[in-house]
C-alpha cells in the first residue's frame, strides 16, 4: 500500500477555498492535468456516489466515485473506480481547515493506493506533484489575495538605476515604416514588478493591428509586442514566483514586447519549464495560449467533429491542426499553396483544400458527405466569413479570432439560421487577463509542449531593430511558422 | 457546550515543534501565560493519565490531566480539574500537522466546555486569544511565522 500526503496553506478563506474544491465535476476549470470532466447519470456534483470522468492531458481517462462529502468538515473522499493510469485501490480525501490566525486555509490531500511492482515510485511522484502539488498551485492563484495595482508605477523601491535599452516606437499608427528605434530605460522594479532582459520576441498579427490602430491597444507613443521571453534581472518587493536569473516568457496585454529590457507587472509573468527555450517560448507562447483557449475554451473540441483551420501553416493555424488532431477532430486546411498545404498536412490536417474551381464551402461539403464542418477557426476576416458561414455543419460553431484580410464588417444574424450557427469572436485579452487564467492556460500548453502534442517552429529571425521588416513580411503573408525578433547586445547602447 | 477552536501556521517543521511542546510540564517553557508547573507526585510528563499543576502569571492556579498522547500524530488531550476560570467538563486538545510544501507546520488547539451562559463568550475570547493564540504567538516568535 502506497501512501501519499500533501498539504500547504493557501492565503485566502477557508470557505473560498471551499467553494471551489467542493464541485467534484470542477477540476477541468482548474486543475493543469484534467482536460474535461463530465458526471455520469445525471447525476448532481454534491450528490455523493456520482462518479465523474476525467479526460487527462495526454487523452487518458479516469473514473472516479465520490464516497463523502462534509459541507460540515470541509473534506471529501473519492476512490478510482477505473482509470487509464494504473492506481489500483486508490481512496483520496481532501481536507480543509482554517487558519484562525490570519484567516488562512489549510489544505491536505492524500491517499493510498496500490501500483504495478516496480512503478511505485514513478506513480506515487505523479500523484503527489502532479496531482496534488499541481492543484495546490492552481487553486492557489484562483483564491489568493493580490496586492493591489501591481502595475502602478507609484510606490518604486527606492534607490537603484534604470537600466538602458533599445525599444521599437510608434509615434502615430499607420504603416510598418512607422517603427521605429528608441532608446528606453527600464526602472529598478516596483512592487509586485519584475524587470526583464528580454531575449527573444514574438512577432504576431496583433502586433499588426496594434501599430495600425485597427485596436486601441497601443496609444502612440509607445511599442507594440505582446509576448517575449528572457531573463529575470531583479524582482520588486512581494514578488515570491520569481527570482534574479530565472528564465521567464510572457504573452499578454499592455503591449510593449518590442523591446531589449522591460519592467513589467511580475503576475503577468511565468517561469519557463527547462524544455521549452526562450526563443521557442517567444515564437509560440501567445499562439499556443490563443490555440489552447480556442480548442479548450471557446468550443471545446470533441473526438469525432470536424474542424476547419485557415491559415493552416501559419503560427497559430499549425497548432490549431496538432492540437486538434490530438484531441480526435478531424482537421480540414484550407491555404493557398501546395507547400503551405504540405506543412498543413504534416501538422494533422487531414484534408486539405485549396483554391479552385468549386467554392470552399462546396469542397468542405464534398469532404464532409455533405454536412460541413462542426467547428470553423477563422482567422481571415474579410475574405473568407461568408464561405465560413456557409461551410458551417447544422448547430456549427464558426470562430473569428482575426482579421488579416480586413474587418468581417456587418452581417444579417438571421443568415445564421440556414445552419442554426454560433458565431464566436474571441479576444485575448478577455481569456488571460488574470494571473490565474494564464496559469491555467500556460500549464497545459507547457504539458502539451512536452509532450509534443504541438511543435513550436521558428520560420524567420530578425534583429529586433528590423523589427518593421519581420512585420511587413507577415502582412504580405511571405512566412510560415512563427517570426521572432532577437534584441542585439550592442543595441542598448544605441 | 462552548467551543473554541484556533489555528496557525508555525516556520519549523512539526517534528521541530512537537519536541518543545509535547513535554507536559513545560509550558512556563514556551507559553507567556505559565509560571510554574510540576507534575503531580512526581511521575513522567508522558505517562497518560498524570496531572499537571501549574500557577499562571496572574498568580491563578490550575490542574489538568493527559488524556492523550500521540507521538505518531503530534497530538495530545487534556481536561481541567480544578480552576479559577468557572468552566466544567473542559477537554482541549493539540495537534500538528506537517505543511509538506515547506518547512512549516499547521498547529490546532481546541476545546469544548461547559459554563454559566452569561459567560461563555467572554470564556470563549479568553482561551481562544490569550491562552491558544497567546501560545502560537509564542511559538511563531521562537520558530518563525509561516
Amino acid at each position: 500500500m502506497i501512501k501519499v500526503s500533501r498539504s500547504t496553506i493557501l492565503d485566502a478563506p477557508v470557505a473560498a477555498v471551499w467553494e471551489v474544491l467542493r464541485d467534484f465535476n470542477g477540476h477541468d476549470r482548474w486543475h493543469p492535468a484534467v482536460d474535461r470532466s463530465a458526471l455520469e447519470g445525471g447525476k448532481k456534483t454534491d450528490q455523493v456516489g456520482s462518479v465523474r470522468n476525467f479526460v487527462l492531458g495526454g487523452g487518458e481517462r479516469i473514473r472516479e466515485r465520490l464516497l463523502s462529502l462534509s459541507d460540515k468538515d470541509r473534506r471529501l473522499r473519492y476512490a478510482i473506480v477505473e482509470s487509464d493510469v494504473p492506481l489500483m485501490n486508490y481512496v483520496a480525501e481532501v481536507s480543509l481547515k482554517p487558519v484562525t490566525d490570519g484567516d488562512r486555509t489549510f489544505w491536505s490531500w492524500s491517499s493510498k493506493f496500490e501500483a504495478p511492482k516496480g512503478r511505485e515510485r514513478e506513480l506515487a511522484d505523479l500523484v503527489a506533484e502532479g496531482v496534488y502539488d499541481a492543484g495546490f498551485e492552481a487553486v492557489r492563484a484562483r483564491v489568493e489575495r493580490r496586492s493591489p495595482a501591481s502595475s502602478a508605477p507609484l510606490q518604486r523601491a527606492a534607490g537603484g538605476a534604470a537600466i538602458d535599452g533599445l525599444a521599437m516606437v510608434i509615434d502615430r499608427h499607420g504603416g510598418p515604416e512607422e517603427l521605429h528605434p528608441a532608446r528606453i530605460a527600464a526602472p529598478p522594479p516596483g512592487p509586485g514588478e519584475v524587470r526583464l532582459h528580454q531575449t527573444a520576441i514574438g512577432v504576431n498579427f496583433i502586433d499588426i493591428y496594434c501599430r495600425s490602430g485597427a485596436f486601441d491597444l497601443l496609444q502612440p507613443p509607445g511599442a507594440p509586442g505582446m509576448e517575449a521571453a528572457g531573463v529575470v534581472v531583479d524582482v520588486g518587493p512581494g514578488v515570491r514566483h520569481l527570482r534574479p536569473g530565472q528564465r521567464v516568457a510572457y504573452a499578454c496585454p499592455p503591449v510593449g514586447a518590442y523591446a531589449s529590457v522591460r519592467t513589467m507587472a511580475a503576475e503577468l509573468v511565468v517561469p519557463l519549464p527547462d524544455s521549452i527555450d526562450a526563443e521557442a517560448a517567444a515564437a509560440g507562447l501567445l499562439k499556443g495560449m490563443s490555440a489552447e483557449f480556442l480548442l479548450h475554451r471557446v468550443h471545446k473540441v470533441q473526438q469525432g467533429e470536424t474542424v476547419l483551420v485557415y491559415a493552416p501553416a501559419g503560427g497559430v493555424g499549425r497548432l490549431l491542426c496538432q492540437w486538434a488532431a490530438h484531441l480526435g477532430a478531424t482537421v480540414i486546411g484550407a491555404t493557398s499553396s501546395e507547400e503551405k498545404a504540405r506543412i498543413a498536412r504534416a501538422a494533422g490536417a487531414r484534408h486539405v483544400i485549396l483554391p479552385g474551381t468549386q467554392s470552399l464551402e462546396d469542397q468542405v461539403r464534398d469532404l464532409t458527405q455533405g454536412r460541413g464542418a462542426d467547428v470553423i477557426y477563422d482567422a481571415v476576416g474579410r475574405d473568407t466569413f461568408a464561405h465560413s458561414v456557409a461551410a458551417l455543419a447544422p448547430c456549427g460553431h464558426l470562430i473569428s479570432f482575426g482579421q488579416a484580410s480586413g474587418p468581417v464588417g456587418s452581417w444579417d444574424i438571421g443568415s445564421l439560421a440556414a445552419s442554426s450557427a454560433t458565431v464566436s469572436r474571441p479576444n485575448f485579452a478577455h481569456y488571460t487577463d488574470t494571473p490565474a487564467k494564464v496559469a491555467a492556460i500556460t500549464e497545459r500548453l507547457f504539458h502539451a509542449i512536452d509532450r509534443r502534442v504541438v511543435t513550436v517552429e521558428i520560420g524567420r529571425r530578425y534583429p529586433l531593430s528590423e523589427a518593421a521588416e519581420a512585420q511587413r513580411a507577415l502582412e504580405n503573408r511571405e512566412t510560415t511558422a512563427s517570426t521572432i525578433l532577437i534584441p542585439n547586445e550592442n543595441e542598448e547602447s544605441l | 457546550m462552548a467551543q473554541v477552536y484556533t489555528s496557525s501556521v508555525i516556520g519549523a517543521s512539526a517534528e521541530r515543534v512537537w519536541a518543545a511542546i509535547r513535554d507536559f510540564n513545560a509550558l512556563p517553557d514556551w507559553h507567556p501565560a505559565i509560571k510554574e508547573s510540576r507534575i503531580e507526585g512526581g511521575g513522567p510528563a508522558d505517562q497518560v493519565g498524570c496531572v499537571r499543576a501549574f500557577r499562571l502569571q496572574d498568580g491563578g492556579f490550575i490542574r489538568e490531566r493527559l488524556l492523550a498522547l500521540s507521538d505518531y500524530d503530534f497530538s495530545c488531550s487534556y481536561s481541567i480539574l480544578e480552576s479559577p476560570m468557572g468552566v466544567e467538563n473542559y477537554v482541549a486538545s493539540v495537534k500538528l500537522t506537517p505543511v509538506t510544501d515547506g518547512a512549516r507546520c499547521f498547529a490546532e488547539w481546541s476545546a469544548e466546555f461547559d459554563c454559566a451562559q452569561e459567560r461563555e463568550a467572554e470564556l470563549v475570547a479568553l482561551i481562544g486569544n490569550d491562552v491558544f493564540q497567546g501560545g502560537f504567538a509564542a511559538l511563531k516568535a521562537r520558530f518563525g511565522d509561516a
